[in-house]
């Protein structure tokens, strides 16, 4: 059964659309990665499922539904009860991601009382609990330390406790490794994996690190100036890519480039508010666009299992369809 | 802690050497001499003249007048008023109650609407409230202080005869002087009208002197609590699913309080050291009144041992800010 479903989900912020009609869906105990540059609308779309997204930012779906909740219709008090249980989330800089003016005991249990109560005894015990879990040594005298007495992985620890604090069934982690040390990004992503499996959630990784996502997930989204530009199976999309977005994305990677000087790039940037193209959003810095790219956008091909935005999708052997 | 207050206090001793040899020449630099003054337009025979001077001292070189004057302070000494002959403590101790009370009242004024308003300002920032609080303490901010008191004066006083005009309290009331502060004496005294009388007369002087610092909050608070709403902890805190006034009261007033609270201190430092302009059209006893008058007179002890003293007021509600501080601000507390 899917856990969250998402159908033409739009985020618009005055003319602009951070995010253009997307539609994915994470089931149960799945992992999903969602991969693209910067400002491709990845942290936007996934804000608007936490209902984190402020005036004037507008968010518009067909469904946009958890557990098969609406969460868009619900009251704003119901829809809370839901933020930060059955769904958390935990975001790029932990650093700046704890309040500074509170402990980590306070911060973590405030999670727990919001949503469970409990008396202090308790809070506190399972505060603990959760601070072990996530693998923070001597949890109990970290209970009452602030956030800037910790490290950057320390804290991102102390984040996901939080996150995780309810037991939530989804879990959205927006690039939750990008300002931590390469080698303490591993020992997170550890720890996330391993907490999903435990607790079978599903979790939305939201990361700029293909490898990762090859990795780890089971399935993958490539967004692309707001849209999805491909989705499928995470084995599937990186090793037969349908979109020319995601041939080059996989081509850009150090490991692709073996034996060569420089690396492969795709030239020119993510166009912003100013600068879309009329037709394909990608098709100024496509290698195979044509004449017809450029004037009509292509719709969704396939079905929500593998879907790909493109007139003339790749092959087996990464050419164009004619 | 400690540590940080001895820290703090070593640095007293400078800025007191500084305080006295300022005011010191500064005083002395003003043309006429308090011996003119005392004299007045009768004027005073060159004999008489060398004689009170020997008799006050101020024949001898200045650099020993300077030692005299330090060497009586650092014995708690800071000498008789010229005019009265009293001790300049004892007159200072006799007016700053009045001082107190006002500037107290004028910060519980300016804090308790300056912080919501600056608060709602933010949270609904761009729409009318926002736009009406901001102009109205930019007008606060700049406009006269003796105009803004007497145009209320002339409004509630005068024309609609809601609150009396000036002084602490109706002239048929004879209050004791217990504690100095006539809010307290008046209720003391037993006598029936005192107190709403005495509190009475503390309303329009408490909103002009609170109006300035008023607008300072509002516009600090506003602009600190706009900083805050858009940091990272704030998506952590709705993250949580928690309500949206929690949200505004816990965990981003506590962090936007660090800049207010710092503003706060130094207003009220400034108040305590005299309403000048309030306490002179109010005709409110206090110490700005006072020592305006004094530097009239040329009355070089009260001068020097008051602006010591208002000095010193400021330095101790500095450092009682920057304890607060510590206090609200945990990365304070922890830094050496």
């Amino acid at each position: 059964m899917s856990l969250l479903t998402l159908e033409n989900l739009s985020v618009t912020f005055g003319k602009f659309r951070a995010v253009d009609n997307i539609s994915y869906s994470v089931k149960e105990g799945e992992v999903l990665g969602i991969v693209g540059e910067s400002g491709s609308g990845k942290s936007v779309s996934s804000l608007s499922v936490m209902g984190l997204i402020d005036y004037p930012g507008e968010v518009s779906a067909d469904n946009l539904s958890f557990a098969d909740q609406d969460l868009l219709s619900m009251p704003e008090k119901q829809r809370r009860k839901i933020t930060g249980s059955d769904i958390a989330m935990i975001f790029q800089d932990p650093m700046t991601s704890l309040n500074p003016c509170f402990t980590v005991g306070y911060q973590i249990i405030e999670a727990l009382k919001t949503h469970d109560g409990g008396n202090k005894k308790v809070l506190r015990a399972r505060a603990l609990e959760l601070l072990n879990l996530v693998g923070i040594p001597a949890p109990e005298s970290r209970m009452n330390a602030y956030p800037h007495q910790l490290s950057g992985g320390m804290s991102q620890r102390v984040m996901i406790a939080i996150a995780i604090a309810c037991n939530p069934k989804l879990l959205i982690a927006d690039e939750p490794t990008t300002a931590l040390d390469v080698t303490i990004q591993a020992q997170i992503i550890d720890l996330l994996i391993d907490l999903q499996k435990q607790k079978q959630m599903g979790l939305v990784l939201i990361t700029h690190d293909l490898a990762l996502v090859a990795e780890v997930a089971h399935r993958v989204v490539v967004m692309y100036a707001g849209q999805i530009v491909e989705s499928g199976p995470a084995n599937e999309v990186f090793s037969t890519p349908r979109h020319p977005y995601t041939q080059a994305l996989l081509a850009s990677l150090p490991e692709s480039a073996s034996g060569k000087a420089r690396l492969e790039a795709l030239p020119g940037v993510v166009p912003g508010q100013y600068d879309r193209p009329q037709g394909c959003l990608l098709s100024p810095r496509c290698p195979y666009a044509t004449d017809h790219c450029r004037h009509v956008a292509p719709d969704s091909q396939g079905s929500l299992e593998r879907q790909v935005k493109c007139h003339t999708p790749l092959d087996a052997q990464g050419r164009p369809a004619a | 802690m400690f540590q940080f207050i001895f820290r703090r206090l070593s640095l007293v001793i400078p800025t007191f050497i500084g305080i006295t040899l300022l005011t010191f020449t500064l005083i002395r630099l003003i043309p006429g001499d308090p011996i003119e003054v005392m004299a007045g337009e009768r004027g005073v025979s060159a004999e008489r003249h060398a004689e009170l001077s020997a008799q006050l001292g101020f024949d001898q070189p200045l650099y020993i007048q300077y030692f005299n004057y330090v060497s009586g302070v650092l014995q708690g000494d800071l000498g008789n008023s010229l005019v009265t002959r009293e001790p300049v403590l004892s007159e200072f101790l006799a007016l700053f109650p009045a001082t107190i009370e006002l500037t107290f009242c004028a910060a519980i004024f300016a804090i308790l609407v300056g912080l919501p308003a600056g608060i709602i300002a933010a949270v609904k920032r761009g729409t009318l409230f926002d736009h009406s609080v901001m102009t109205f303490s930019l007008t606060g901010y700049s406009m006269p202080v003796f105009w803004w008191a007497l145009l209320l004066m002339l409004i509630f006083s005068v024309n609609l005869g809601w609150t009396p005009v000036s002084g602490r309290i109706d002239v048929v009331y004879w209050i004791d002087n217990v504690t100095g502060f006539m809010l307290i004496d008046s209720i003391l005294s037993g006598e029936e009208g005192a107190f709403s009388s005495a509190a009475s007369h503390l309303i329009l002087p408490s909103i002009v002197l609170g109006t300035i610092p008023m607008a300072v909050i509002a516009r600090m608070t506003r602009s600190s609590m706009l900083e805050v709403l858009s940091e990272d902890y704030i998506r952590t805190a709705r993250a949580k699913g928690i309500a949206p006034w929690r949200v505004i009261v816990i965990h981003a007033l506590r962090n936007a309080l660090i800049p207010v609270i710092t503003v706060i201190g130094l207003q009220v430092g400034i108040l305590l050291s005299g309403a000048i302009l309030t306490e002179t059209v109010f005709a409110w006893p206090g110490i700005g009144k006072w020592l305006i008058e004094s530097i009239g007179r040329r009355d070089y002890p009260v001068v020097q041992g008051g602006i010591l003293i208002v000095a010193t007021i400021i330095i101790v509600v500095n450092l009682l800010v920057d304890i607060a501080y510590g206090i609200v601000n945990p990365r304070i507390r922890h830094s050496r």
